[in-house]
């Protein structure tokens, strides 16, 4: 599908304020041709998954960095599920110890970049992974 | 001044830059034509890095920058510095203005800096017990990492502290929590210094309160309060309320402190987390000490004066990897403060005058890959620290980006201080770097640049007005950007992560599970229900109304609408950090940025 096509909607959920990481993937991001969308702070799971709706993305990133992605991560998964938006493709990037990965891939979770991923091989994910709408993508 | 003489005819020879922007002596032009020349032609020089990018200069030749990405010379000479250059007029001595070679006529030797470790996590019951370990150990003071929740103004219950409760700090909730915190910790003898900032005065106030519990004289106690709220909306995000009430916070504690805690540090400005956030060195030196700047007319609007909050400021850099131009920062920071303090706030108190300042290894430079090579690159940053006179220090844990530190990796980073300290005689010394053409050359650099931003923000009507203008974030934003490209395009090299990689197992890292949410959750319970409520609400009432009016300094006390004094009566009722941030939240509103990516 075409890079200009793919929307991401980059957040930051729970309490922690240090976004250097999410807002240098977003402009990552939209250096490779994608759409971003960047929240902002704080956000709980149903702004973030209400703005994914409203914003019509393909793919959700989270940023957590501060221990609470067991808590935020499932949620937002739950959400998505109830919103039958199971073609929105969920990423998540930050200090994500080895021991919860198997947890959050098994909940839906398509990727998770821990620190030192290159941005590169982040797009290249996302453009490799990101699903097909309804309408042809041209 | 330096001459900008440039020699055109050799523009584009390898070795035109020893003639630009500089006055070589007829020794060094000879050097560079006899010696260098027919040296680069057999073998040209090699960037660090790929050559690409910030790598190469206009005419395809390897340059070379500092981590900051300032451009590096191959050789410094005596043409690097002004041709007024001279060691008395330029640097002083040291105690002596400009302060550059340090702040203490004797340096280290009758004093060395403090090993300071941050740490806290889980439960107040397990913090204690690791700063029991970190004192026992040979730490010289006590830093408090508190959890997000409280950082934030939550008590551990609250919906929003969910998944966070103790995660990256201690979870601290009421006055009880702190009294377990520094269980069997005399606070008389013990400097400590916490890392809080919107909810500052909250901490510190159930911190007095145990203090003199203790038995301890407030007089006498002595440590630091981060309190620096400019950085939380620059850098680090960490705020509640907007930014004017947050500074009328902050000056209540000036306030408040000057009178009743002479020994203590009621603010702690800090370029740590500007620096973190991606900002080049001169950035975090120069909205740093602007930040101080603001703090200081907000104080002087409040009628204080300069020369007695002055010497209770204190600061907070970063040591990053590249060696010299740190040392260059901490020294260039020094001048900067004192001719600030001096010429635009007509301080006189020598104290006013020093820029005394805490340092921590920088712990985004210390990647996941390989993570015992952090030991390697904390060593060398602690060791730039004590160079550039740092008063305290913190050596970051080599397993920074997996996790907070186990028992061992923080033994390893304090240990690192040890040994710079008692091993590698660089403490015998003042400012042994003092006079190297390289250092003194990057350390006027710096305090031009700093200067050259102070214009910029003076300009803009201060730090408050350009912080909501979004400029000091849209200025770290595009440095940390530009790092990464380099970064990911090997133009600087980071080893084990993008060269010298190999494959290798994941570390044993602390783990921090649910159960001290839990517990914190039902201590609160117990609380609620043993204290007097009926008390605590009147005392947050007392509180509201003290912080909607405008304090004003008196001649002989402190601002009757001061809030420190009303934050102080409803921690001894055991109001929780959440109760009181929640009151004043009704007061203030809250904050929130205007998103910049």
């Amino acid at each position: 599908m075409a890079d200009s096509k793919i929307r991401v909607l980059v957040a930051k959920p729970g309490l922690d304020g240090h976004d250097r990481g999410a807002k240098v993937i977003a402009r990552a991001l939209r250096d490779a041709g994608m759409e971003v969308i960047y929240t902002g702070l704080r956000q709980t799971p149903e702004m973030i998954v209400s703005a994914s709706l409203q914003e019509d993305v393909h793919v959700i990133g989270l940023s957590i960095l501060s221990g609470a992605h067991n808590a935020i991560v499932p949620r937002v998964m739950d959400l998505l599920r109830q919103n039958k938006m199971e073609d929105v493709i969920v990423v998540v990037g930050g200090i994500i110890p080895d021991q919860d990965i198997a947890a959050l891939k098994q909940m839906g979770v398509a990727a998770i970049f821990q620190p030192g991923t290159a941005m590169d091989d982040i797009v290249k994910f996302i453009r490799a992974n990101v699903k097909p709408r309804g309408v042809p993508a041209v | 001044m330096m001459p900008k003489d440039k020699t055109p005819q050799v523009a584009e020879s390898p070795i035109a830059d020893v003639f630009e922007g500089r006055h070589p002596s007829d020794a060094e032009k000879q050097w560079a034509e006899k010696t260098l020349a027919p040296t680069l032609e057999k073998a040209p020089e090699k960037p660090i890095g790929a050559a690409t990018g910030v790598n190469l200069d206009e005419h395809g030749h390897a340059k070379f920058t500092t981590i900051s990405g300032v451009p590096i010379r191959r050789l410094y000479t005596q043409a690097d510095l002004p041709e007024d250059w001279s060691a008395e007029k330029y640097l002083g001595f040291p105690g002596q203005a400009p302060y550059t070679r340090g702040i203490h006529a004797s340096g280290y030797r009758g004093k060395l800096f403090t090993m300071r470790q941050f740490s806290g996590f889980a439960s107040p019951e397990e913090t204690n017990q690791r700063y029991k370990y970190l004192l026992q150990s040979g730490g010289s003071g006590l830093s408090v990492a508190f959890d997000l929740p409280t950082l934030m103004g939550y008590d551990s219950d609250h919906a929003a502290s969910e998944g966070e409760v103790g995660k990256c700090g201690v979870a601290i909730d009421s006055l009880e929590d702190m009294e377990i915190l520094f269980d069997g910790i005399d606070l008389e003898k013990t400097t400590v210094s916490m890392t809080i900032n919107s909810p500052a005065s909250v901490l510190w106030a159930m911190y007095l309160v145990v203090a003199e519990k203790q038995g301890a004289d407030w007089k006498k106690i002595s440590g630091t309060l981060q309190n620096d709220i400019l950085k939380e909306y620059i850098a680090q995000k960490e705020y509640i309320y907007p930014p004017a009430p947050s500074m009328r916070l902050v000056i209540d504690t000036f306030e408040f402190g000057s009178k009743f805690t002479p020994k203590f540090n009621t603010i702690s400005i800090s370029g740590y987390h500007i620096r973190e956030a991606g900002s080049t060195a001169l950035q975090e030196l120069a909205f740093t000490l602007y930040d101080g700047v603001e703090y200081v007319e907000w104080a002087l609007r409040r009628g204080l004066e300069v020369d007695e909050f002055g010497p209770r400021l204190s600061f907070f850099f970063n040591a990053h990897n590249d060696f010299f131009e740190e040392i260059a920062k901490y020294r260039a920071a020094r001048k900067i403060w004192y001719q600030v303090m001096k010429n635009r706030f007509g301080a006189k108190n020598q104290r006013t005058w020093l820029m005394r300042f805490h340092t921590q290894t920088a712990g985004v430079s210390l990647p996941a890959q390989q993570p015992m090579n952090n030991i390697a690159r904390v060593a060398l940053q602690a060791l730039a620290a004590v160079l550039g006179g740092t008063q305290s220090l913190h050596t970051d844990s080599y397993d920074e980006a997996l996790a907070l530190p186990t028992e061992e990796a923080a033994r390893i980073a304090l240990r690192t201080q040890q040994i710079i300290a008692y091993e590698s005689g660089v403490t015998q010394t003042i400012d042994p770097l003092g006079g190297s053409y390289f250092l003194e050359n990057l350390t006027l650099q710096m305090e031009q640049g700093g200067f050259d931003y102070f214009n910029k923000l003076d300009a803009m009507g201060g730090m408050v007005k350009a912080i909501e203008r979004g400029y000091p974030q849209k200025e770290i934003a595009e440095a940390s950007y530009q790092y990464q490209r380099a970064a990911e395009a090997k133009e600087k090299i980071t080893v084990g992560v993008n060269e010298f990689v190999i494959e290798e197992e994941s570390p044993h890292i602390l783990y921090i599970d649910e159960t001290v949410a839990k517990q914190q959750t039902a201590k609160l319970k117990a609380l609620r229900g043993r204290r007097s409520n009926e008390e605590v609400a009147r005392r947050l009432n007392a509180l509201k109304k003290a912080a909607a009016q405008e304090p004003k300094a008196e001649a002989n006390g402190i601002s009757p609408a001061n809030t420190m004094p009303y934050i102080i009566d409803a921690v001894r009722a055991y109001a929780t950090v959440g109760e009181i941030c929640e009151a004043l939240r009704e007061v203030y509103g809250t904050y929130t940025e205007v998103s910049i990516t």
